[in-house]
């Protein structure tokens, strides 16, 4: 019984991760219907600034971490404005194609400067465990979940009750018909990936302490992160992270009650069943085909 | 200017529009019959890997170019026919026999992933094909009594008539070229015929093809079908030519290569898919290339312009420690993908057709010709 509810936590906080980059998918999604498929790799090199911040030059955790979101918000925008804004409204195929361009660009370049060392930043929770009976639990972990909880929240107020939140979701559903509503898209377009990109840099330096950092970190992690975004539904925010915390157990659960190597095809086979039974995933809303 | 009447069906369909293309085709022909015997043994080799992706290449195109049904997992295809050769050479089943049993069952296992993909649409199917090959990849590492596991598999050389084909011999070669050809007539046919019709049709608009009587479901499984089963060939091929076949050789990496075979060649056509395997073959030669001539070619332009002998060999060990740097090939191919998409979504075959068309029109020709018009997307959700 112990051993399950060890398990359950640390694949919640292991989900937790999962599902902070499926929101950096999600959000982007909801607003461009465009799938990011760097975005694992937006999570690395936001890592690796937090290193070059707090590692190398020695700043204070906290400064370093808001300086390495700040920074990969603006990287977001230069990303959108040079890779997706030419091709924006093209066939999804051709953003996809540009995406996996973006990122196998971010890992070597990432690469070749921070070399191919695992790094690792000292944190405030990277010691001490929480007790609980015989129960433990790092703190490392725990923040992970805390901070997801937060994050979660506050995009959740944004998206629903805010002006660009409104107009992000509008811009989504009808890019044309939201420009004549005097949407500036474009403005919202790249707000969105400075946004998500933020996101991912949160969810990079978080998960430091527990995977460490180096290049081939966001392919890794990124690729964990569709099954979560498809399970909770592509484009729900709540559906992402909940998505992303079933993964999480589910590969826990995997790595500890069956043989060896289901850990890895889990998430996957249940990826293949939610598409098949559920292509609208757990949170999606079911749209009738229009002609 | 060559103006072509096409005066009926027939003329449409022709493989050979006039006799020009005869021409070109035979010298390339030509050329590629007699190059084993004339080019050097590594030449050839790369010749024989160009031959194989492309022929994978016509195999993706025919699913992604013409059925417009994206796919991320080719390289699980390719394992399939290559572990099934594998397999059954070990049990001294003859080389025609194991290779057509690889693709039918290749094409078998496409067909069952066609099946699921029926309810799938455009992000959902790229991420459903990526786990099933995962899946293909986890199930080869942990199969052990048939493919070894993580250790690898030995593939023996080809037996065929009685006489050994080793992996480096022109008999091999010509195999090989002899796939391509077969695959690409092939497909042309298969586009002239009315399952091909109803292929570019489901592209171009699932529900209009419906609505014209086309079996939506039915071709979809069929396209899937066909690209790997000519996947599963040129997987054992493939598997020959390594001569050892390992889980971790059919990775993600791999089903990316294949994509940027028909995105940098063209999708539309199969010159795309061979313009496109040249491309990929070629980029670990020129990466070498980059790393031992290069600098030293900089460094004798640097000393030419007066620098001293001492700032040139400081360029040429900075070049090279540049040049050498590990993740290059990926900033490359990353770099590349992007421009691609960006500037020439036609790939290299569709510059060509612009460059054939520039001469065509010559004094006539408009610089808008192709310009890419602003679009704006309605929600695919609600489509």
């Amino acid at each position: 019984m112990l051993d399950f509810v060890q398990q359950l936590v640390s694949g919640i906080a292991l989900g937790c991760v999962y599902g902070l980059i499926a929101l950096g998918f999600v959000l982007v999604y909801k607003a461009t219907e465009v799938v990011n498929f760097a975005q694992g790799d937006l999570m690395m090199l936001g890592g690796f600034f937090a290193f070059t911040f707090i590692g190398i030059l020695g700043l204070n955790y906290w400064i370093g971490f808001a300086g390495a979101v700040a920074a990969m918000a603006l990287f977001g925008m230069l990303a959108e404005r040079v890779v997706v804004r030419p091709i924006l409204g093209y066939p999804q195929f051709s953003i996809i194609m540009a995406t996996i361009g973006l990122g196998y660009f971010l890992r070597s370049v990432a690469g070749i400067i921070w070399g191919t060392d695992d790094l690792k930043i000292e944190t405030p929770f990277s010691q001490g465990v929480l007790r609980i009976g015989s129960l433990v639990l790092a703190y490392d972990k725990l923040s992970v979940i805390a901070a997801t909880i937060i994050l979660c929240a506050l995009l959740y107020l944004f998206f629903n009750r805010t002006t660009l939140g409104t107009a992000m979701r509008a811009s989504s559903e009808n890019m044309l018909a939201a420009y004549y509503m005097g949407i500036p898209v474009k403005r919202v377009v790249s707000i969105v990936w400075a946004i998500s990109a933020a996101v991912a840099t949160a969810a990079g330096v978080l998960l430091a302490p527990i995977t460490f950092i180096h290049s081939n970190v966001g392919l890794v992690l990124g690729l964990k992160a569709f099954p979560a975004a498809v399970l909770g539904g592509f484009g729900s925010i709540p559906g992402a992270v909940v998505g992303g915390v079933l993964i999480g157990v589910i590969e826990s659960m995997a790595g500890f009650y069956l043989p060896q190597g289901w850990k890895d095809v889990a998430p996957y086979v249940v990826l293949l069943a939610v598409l098949l039974l559920k292509p609208e995933g757990l949170f999606g809303h079911h749209v009738r085909k229009k002609v | 200017m060559r103006f072509m009447f096409k005066t009926d069906y027939e003329d449409d369909i022709k493989l050979f529009p006039h006799s020009g293309y005869m021409v070109t085709y035979g010298v390339l022909l030509a050329f590629l019959m007699v190059a084993p015997f004339v080019l050097s043994s590594y030449l050839v080799s790369q010749l024989v890997f160009v031959f194989i992706y492309a022929t994978v290449g016509v195999g993706l195109m025919i699913l992604t170019g013409f059925t417009g049904q994206a796919s991320l997992g080719h390289a699980a295809f390719l394992a399939i026919g290559a572990y099934t050769a594998g397999y059954l050479q070990q049990y001294n089943v003859p080389f025609p026999v194991y290779f057509l049993v690889a693709g039918l069952l290749t094409g078998v296992v496409g067909a069952m992933v066609g099946f699921p993909a029926l309810r799938l649409q455009g992000i959902y199917l790229v991420i459903a094909t990526i786990s099933f090959a995962f899946i293909i990849e986890e199930i080869l590492a942990r199969w052990e009594s048939v493919t070894h596991g993580n250790e690898g598999m030995r593939v023996k050389a080809l037996q065929a008539l009685g006489t050994t084909v080793s992996r480096d011999s022109p008999s091999f070669y010509f195999l090989c070229l002899a796939v391509l050809a077969l695959t690409i007539v092939g497909t042309l046919n298969l586009l002239r015929s009315p399952t091909g019709r109803a292929f570019v049709a489901i592209r171009d608009s699932e529900t209009a093809a419906r609505s014209m009587g086309v079996n939506v479901s039915l071709y979809k499984v069929k396209s899937f079908a066909i690209s790997a089963a000519i996947t599963g060939f040129a997987g054992v091929l493939f598997a020959h030519k390594m001569s050892f076949i390992s889980p971790e050789m059919f990775t993600l990496q791999l089903s990316i290569e294949f994509i940027i075979v028909i995105l940098i060649g063209g999708a539309f056509s199969p010159h795309g898919a061979v313009l496109g395997a040249i491309f990929i073959v070629m980029i670990d030669p020129f990466l070498t290339y980059l790393k031992d001539d290069v600098p030293g070619m900089i460094a004798a332009v640097a000393a030419t312009f007066g620098a001293g002998a001492e700032l040139a060999a400081k360029i040429q060990s900075n070049v090279a420690a540049f040049a050498s740097a590990n993740g290059l090939k990926g900033a490359i191919y990353g770099v590349i993908i992007v421009l691609f998409v960006l500037f020439e979504p036609l790939g290299l075959y569709g510059r060509w057709l612009k460059i054939k068309l520039f001469f065509q029109l010559f004094p006539l020709y408009k610089r808008a010709t192709f310009k890419r018009q602003k679009i704006y997307v309605k929600s695919e959700r609600n489509r």
